[in-house]
């Protein structure tokens, strides 16, 4: 009894004492200092059209079905997909039913809608879901497959949508980390500003 | 399997090995109560101010009971601690999106799950936590249970090191001095670091960003007659949750905690932005505990031992790390012959920014460590793929592992391989000079069954009944998995999950939270008072000098006794249950079977 009771004021002071050092001091440190150094990035990354509407982060993705935007990959977060409130992946393992039914059906709406033969490899990422399910890009093999769709539909010389693929790329980190890949909704919001607003 | 990517592991595997001296050093010094540290001039007067607040005498020390009970009082006082916030939630501040109170079961889960560095997660956190439950109920634990990991692992190092002792160390000091000294400093560092990789750090309400292009949608509902129909439904605008998540991202990874802020984890974006800072994660969960095999080798005075403990950990994952990305790599054949390209690999549940490779590599580290981020969903991954990340928490985490958990956990496997080098040459076993005798083996014993016991007992029942069964996300071998990996991971203290299971479901059946929450309380506490009493007994033996028979604790010898020890243990006790799960789901998806 003793014991417990000569501990019990180190364990309960100790408890508030590192709340107040860890749990408010740290974060509160470490949010002055994102806010002066990089404030954009600490609120999100977000992209502000010029009428100051946020219109989405450049860390998300963004739906998008239009024949004249580039699609992003299949999306397992919330109902309707690339819902952030819902973040996260199917969860569907490799013996899936579901999942191959998926797989099967994106197959073939992706090479009907991009024109390739019935038999052509489809990339991966464009028929899989991500593990966000806000995954913001897609792989620069998907994004090649899509230009002549993406062109046709905006009446726009395919060289100039290549274009805008490679100034949309975000390269592998220091050119040796991770894959890179294709930012879909700043492609998508460049090739809008390319068309002058002016939707197919 | 790409130049590039065999590059980056060896980039990986050479910074850390290049860290693990410099982090063992600074360990020797926080873990010396009288330690100087160029931190000082700051930090004395806080660490001098807490322990008056505190009522401690920092200079007294304890044997192994007063240590082990002071360590269980100070983790009930931040289970209850948490709770209670979590479940005052709705009258708290901070709480910008109004979220209610969480019901009691998901409140007893989230409370020992973060209290036992498992992190576990029943619920998805941009839905379900407020600020100020992540800032303050959740992420105080990521401090403390990571101090109490480094505090346990100190206090046996000591008890192999002291000679003829009785005290192994102050656990007040210990512990506030690992989160001071330690933790915090590099966390403040770290965190900007990831604000300038593009992780969000704010005070503000959820953000809605006009779609760009709105869209429409089948979405299912009921219809009247309560039937389930689809209905077109057009979206026009999508809610950015925001939050102070690198503040909290920081310690999640360096503490080996990995409870996310969001659900997807290290997959989201906010959460892990860009390839390096993906990297970076990944050597911060590994950092302490590497630095920890040095530290282990500094105190005992056998500097080889501490290389050797750390070679056979690094040998175990680079075995795993290769053997999980050829899975992945090969991809599956059943969508392949669909029409997926087959130089992709397996890209479901995984996020292109890093591919194949960092998310084998990612999977393999969060497993091998205790800490359970994940930035891929590895219920979606391959069998064998997935069977790596199970395998590595089934081994007890001892590859590098949780901070200090892995290092104690792994000193169990060594006393068992003395023992057994001991019996093979028909000498007393010694370790460092000291005997191991039959109550050493006891403990060291009783440490690896409660973990083993847990496991399969816990998923044996969940396997038969009906609420198990309930939860299930994948039917056939893969679905045993989800059920497998569930209570490996709670036991285990990772808190990753195949994450397709359902555990908090909304019937309000709470026998997962429950078994879940025992899974880890046992894995934890079952675990460090066999592992507290053994250091008791070794500090009171006295230190032999080495002659002629003595059994060396370092070199390829004692690397590979050791290294059969860990494998022989994992596979005698899992290898049955894998065998239903995984290992026959790899042959059935070569088949072409589906479930």
């Amino acid at each position: 009894m003793k014991i417990i009771i000569s501990q019990l004021r180190p364990a309960v002071i100790s408890t508030l004492v590192l709340a107040v050092v860890c749990c408010g001091i740290y974060p509160l440190a470490v949010t002055g200092i994102a806010k002066l150094a990089s404030a954009n990035k600490a609120d999100g990354s977000l992209i502000v059209d010029k009428h100051g509407v946020i219109i989405g982060s450049s860390l998300l993705g963004q739906n998008f079905s239009g024949e004249g935007y580039f699609h992003p990959r299949p999306s397992a977060a919330g109902a309707s997909g690339y819902d952030p409130i819902n973040s996260g992946g199917s969860n569907f393992g490799p013996t899936s039913q579901k999942l191959a039914d998926s797989i099967k059906e994106r197959v073939s709406a992706y090479r009907i809608s991009n024109g390739l033969a019935p038999n052509q490899p489809v990339p991966a990422d464009a028929v899989t879901a991500s593990g966000s399910g806000l995954d913001p890009h897609i792989s620069l093999a998907n994004a090649v497959l899509q230009v002549a769709r993406v062109a046709k539909a905006r009446s726009l010389p395919p060289e100039n949508v290549s274009e805008l693929i490679a100034a949309n790329t975000d390269s592998a980190s220091l050119g040796l980390l991770g894959v890179a890949g294709v930012n879909v909704l700043k492609l998508n919001l460049s090739l809008d500003a390319l068309s002058a607003g002016a939707l197919p | 399997m790409h130049t590039n990517d065999w590059l980056q592991l060896g980039l990986f595997i050479g910074l850390l090995a290049a860290l693990t001296k410099p982090i063992g050093i600074y360990l020797t010094k926080v873990l010396d109560a009288d330690g100087r540290t160029w931190l000082d001039p700051v930090l004395r007067p806080l660490e001098q101010f807490t322990y008056r607040l505190m009522g401690v005498d920092a200079a007294k020390e304890h044997g192994w009971k007063a240590y082990t009970f002071a360590l269980l009082l100070f983790t009930a006082a931040g289970v209850l601690f948490t709770y209670a916030i979590l479940r005052l939630q709705h009258l708290l501040p901070l709480n910008p999106q109004g979220l209610p109170a969480l019901n009691p079961a998901l409140a007893f889960n989230t409370a020992v799950s973060f209290s036992t560095n498992t992190n576990w997660q029943s619920y998805s956190g941009e839905s379900t936590m407020s600020y100020f439950s992540q800032m303050v109920a959740l992420t105080i634990h990521n401090f403390t249970s990571a101090a109490v990991g480094i505090s346990i692992a100190a206090a046996l190092v000591r008890g192999i090191a002291r000679q003829s002792a009785a005290t192994v160390g102050n656990f007040w000091v210990d512990m506030i001095r690992s989160t001071y000294y330690l933790l915090l400093p590099i966390c403040l560092v770290f965190a900007v670091f990831l604000v300038s990789q593009g992780m969000i750090q704010n005070f503000k309400p959820y953000d809605t960003a006009k779609l760009v292009e709105a869209i429409t949608v089948p979405v299912g509902t009921l219809d009247a007659t309560g039937k389930p129909s689809t209905e077109p439904q057009t979206i026009t605008d999508q809610t950015i949750p925001q939050g102070p998540m690198a503040s909290q991202v920081a310690i999640k990874m360096l503490g080996t905690n990995g409870g996310g802020f969001t659900n997807a984890n290290a997959a989201h974006p906010f959460e892990n932005p860009t390839p390096l800072s993906n990297f970076m994660q990944m050597l911060a969960i590994f950092a302490i505990g590497s630095g920890l095999t040095w530290y282990l080798g500094k105190t005992t005075k056998n500097q080889a031992h501490g290389w050797s403990v750390w070679a056979v950990m690094m040998i175990l994952f680079v075995t795993g790390v290769v053997t999980c990305w050829w899975a992945e790599a090969q991809g599956n054949p059943i969508h392949q012959a669909l029409g997926v390209a087959a130089c992709d690999g397996n890209m479901e549940g995984k996020e292109l920014r890093f591919g194949i490779f960092d998310s084998s590599l990612f999977a393999t580290v969060t497993t091998a460590a205790s800490c359970g981020a994940v930035n891929s969903m590895h219920d979606s991954f391959t069998p064998i793929g997935g069977l790596v990340p199970l395998f590595m928490i089934e081994l007890g985490e001892v590859v590098i592992g949780g901070v200090g958990a892995g290092l104690y956990g792994m000193l169990v496997f060594v006393v068992l391989a003395v023992f057994i080098a001991g019996l093979m040459v028909g000498r007393t076993p010694e370790y460092l000079g000291k005997k191991i005798q039959a109550f050493d083996v006891k403990m060291a014993m009783l440490a690896l069954l409660v973990l083993t016991a847990s496991i399969l007992g816990f998923s044996a029942w969940a396997a038969v009944s009906r609420w198990g069964q309930a939860g299930l996300n994948n039917a056939g071998p893969h679905g045993f998995s989800e059920i497998l990996y569930a209570y490996s991971s709670c036991t285990g203290n990772n808190g990753s999950a195949f994450a397709g299971l359902t555990a908090n479901p909304p019937n309000g059946d709470s026998h997962y939270n429950i078994t879940l929450g025992l899974a880890m309380l046992i894995g934890r506490f079952l675990m460090i008072i066999p592992i507290m009493a053994l250091a008791g007994s070794l500090v009171k033996k006295n230190i032999a000098p080495p002659g002629a028979g003595t059994f060396r604790v370092a070199g390829a010898t004692f690397a590979i006794l050791l290294l059969g020890t860990v494998l022989l243990v994992g596979a005698l006790n899992f290898l049955p249950a894998l065998a239903l799960g995984p290992i026959v789901e790899h042959f059935l998806m070569h088949n072409g079977r589906l479930y």
